[in-house]
């Protein structure tokens, strides 16, 4: 996984509450076999209409906001499908960081294991941001845990384990690994095993 | 497992030179993409066919069990899971799919995962996870409903009051009289829509009903070991006094029957109601507001719109939400005698061969022909409209599936769900009803 270490980007406000994964990535797109190319189908039902047109108002048509990397949303962002695919697609399109109050569990983990950070901010912080500044550039420090947005700093909270994933790009299953001893003592101590019928 | 969740679970595996850890304790099936229709023939979508075959060399290189889409006990993972005796109370689930927290109603720990972590769980059998909160939601009364009020129409209820987010960063289990009368089909229904309400899992002690569901399948273990499981098993429940992070109750003696009307499970009324007005709905809340303008819009919908006024174009019975025997059972008790109204598109999707054979037994795939619902094959179906059974743009349906999105079923398609029952009158009636007066 690439490090993350800290981006200056301005954001692309999305100012709607409660976004499912539905939406970030509908179902007919989760046929693809690989974790690449789903960003040209990120919010595909709000981009275009049904012949395929770009729609006008939709912030992700606007020229104004293009080739920002930071997402600016609201409340429970991710609800919905577990689908890994919303992660891929947001990131495929180049958001590397994603902005707002809250986050569905399962959606949060899935950015963890893809080098998205999210930051969670309380909601005034999120209003002032959605009313003042998106037109701003916004300086984020993970290692600080840091937003510079011109001289005022807002600090934001992350678990240090995922942090240290992020900061450090670190495949989490090579770090399992290394704990294999353990993993073959619990199991040796807590003998599963379906097909044999041996519960123990 | 699944075949849409897995491909890059498994490719990682293959590029990082890595094996399935505990191929024992991984089961697979074909769920999302499959036909309903005749499976003899091959699938006209090429991409869903790829993915499908996908799974099937994926299962046979690193060994792991498939029941493919020719396997008498193939099905939605979550019916054949439980069905099958692969669902144990105290077992650790995992599954790439929210809704597995289904087998949480046998007092597993059971949540869905994303494709990393899924390759995690192949490679390693583990996974970190932080602990979450504790959430009790007691259920009180009920007993005296009948057929016409459902565990559906409570999980529906408990989503409505505490939100899509109400059971965020928290376990929830169920306790009370009302759950333990259930049986474990309807517990299922419960703890499957636990992810509706933002919750990790859902989860139910295991009793002498869990046990009596198990005893004797596939791969339940038998006689004296069973016996010896259920000694242990009986220790899974919480202390009397046990501290709850959260606390909620519902009486469930004046519930009636529930309809969705907007863009999320939260967004739900009673069916001898109205469309409530954005401002009835959000009570204050802005952002709640403006998400019930849009769903109204997308919904084509009033506020103030009795709900046994709304016409239905298609009924679709089915999902890992309510596809088993009972409900089945209950949906063709709505039917028997009676037809589908000209207006209306139904079909009765089983959650697995095995219900399906079961419900063949009983007739019921007699009694919802001749009352002119399609009887088909299992698998997820217009749940979530990756397979052909999809609704156009504009076409309301009546589900008994777990999610009303926008586009969910069907770029357009307009989604309201509803228990098994509510469904299959609504068939008839071409609309709403309040099935409490069904005859």
């Amino acid at each position: 996984m690439e490090p993350f270490k800290n981006l200056t980007s301005k954001v692309v406000p999305l100012d709607i509450a409660n976004i499912d994964t539905d939406q970030i990535i509908p179902k007919q797109f989760l046929k693809l076999l690989g974790k690449t190319g789903y960003g040209e189908y990120l919010f595909f039902n709000w981009r275009y209409d049904q012949q395929g047109k770009p729609l006008e108002d939709f912030v992700l048509n606007s020229s104004l906001f293009s080739g920002r990397q930071i997402l600016l949303t609201r409340e429970n962002f991710g609800i919905g499908s577990s689908r890994e695919h919303a992660v891929w697609a947001l990131k495929d399109y180049g958001f590397k960081v994603i902005l707002g109050v809250s986050f569905a569990d399962i959606f949060y983990n899935n950015c963890s294991k893809n080098g998205v950070l999210v930051i969670k901010m309380d909601k005034n912080t999120i209003e002032d941001f959605f009313s003042s500044k998106t037109n701003e550039n916004f300086e984020i420090d993970l290692i600080q845990q840091q937003i510079k947005i011109n001289s005022k700093v807002f600090d934001f909270d992350i678990d240090p384990t995922l942090k240290s994933y992020l900061v450090n790009g670190l495949d989490e299953i090579s770090k399992t690994l290394e704990l294999g001893n353990h993993i073959k003592k619990y199991e040796d101590k807590h003998k599963v095993s379906v097909e044999t019928e041996s519960m123990i | 497992m699944h075949e849409v969740t897995s491909p890059q679970a498994f490719d990682g595996l293959r590029i990082n030179e890595r094996k399935v850890r505990r191929p024992d304790l991984t089961f697979a099936t074909v769920d999302h993409n499959v036909p309903t229709t005749n499976r003899s023939l091959p699938i006209v979508d090429q991409i869903s066919s790829l993915q499908i075959k996908a799974l099937e060399n994926n299962c046979k290189e690193f060994g792991i069990k498939l029941f493919d889409i020719h396997d008498k006990y193939q099905g939605i993972v979550h019916v054949i899971g439980p069905e099958l005796g692969l669902t144990l109370p105290g077992s650790t689930i995992v599954c790439g799919d929210s809704h597995t927290s289904t087998h949480g109603a046998f007092g597993s720990l059971a949540f869905g995962i994303g494709t990393s972590e899924v390759e995690h769980v192949l490679a390693t059998q583990c996974l970190w996870m932080k602990k979450s909160k504790n959430f009790e939601i007691v259920l009180n009364g009920g007993l005296k409903q009948n057929q016409a009020v459902t565990s559906k129409d409570v999980i529906l209820n408990i989503i409505r009051k505490i939100g899509t987010s109400g059971g965020s960063g928290s376990v929830i289990e169920y306790k009370g009289n009302y759950i333990s009368s259930l049986t474990m089909e309807k517990r299922m229904t419960i703890c499957n829509m636990s992810i509706e309400a933002g919750a990790r899992a859902g989860l139910v002690a295991p009793d002498d009903v869990t046990f009596e569901y198990l005893r004797g399948r596939v791969y339940t273990p038998k006689n004296e070991l069973f016996d010896q499981q259920i000694d242990d098993w009986k220790n899974l429940r919480s202390d009397n006094g046990a501290q709850y992070d959260k606390t909620f109750s519902i009486d469930i003696d004046n519930l009636a029957p529930q309809v969705t009307w907007g863009t999320n499970p939260a967004m739900t009324t009673d069916v001898d109601s109205a469309i409530p007005s954005p401002d009835e709905y959000s009570k204050g809340n802005d952002d709640e507001k403006k998400s019930a303008i849009k769903a109204l819009e997308y919904m084509n919908l009033k506020p103030g719109l009795p709900i046994t006024d709304i016409s239905v174009d298609r009924v679709f019975i089915g999902s890992c939400t309510n596809a088993r025997l009972e409900d089945l059972i209950e949906a063709s008790n709505a039917v028997k005698g009676k037809k589908v109204s000209s207006s209306v598109k139904a079909m009765v999707v089983p959650g697995s061969q095995q219900v399906k054979i079961a419900a063949e037994k009983l007739g019921l795939d007699k009694i919802f022909i001749n009352a002119g619902f399609e009887w088909r094959e299992p698998g997820c179906s217009m749940c979530l409209g990756m397979n052909p059974d999809i609704l156009q743009a504009g076409e309301r349906c009546a589900s008994t599936s777990n999610r009303n999105f926008e586009g969910r079923q069907g770029t357009g398609g307009r989604t309201h769900l509803v228990s098994p029952f509510m469904a299959a009158a609504a068939a008839i009636a071409g609309k709403f009803v309040d099935v409490r007066e069904w005859v």
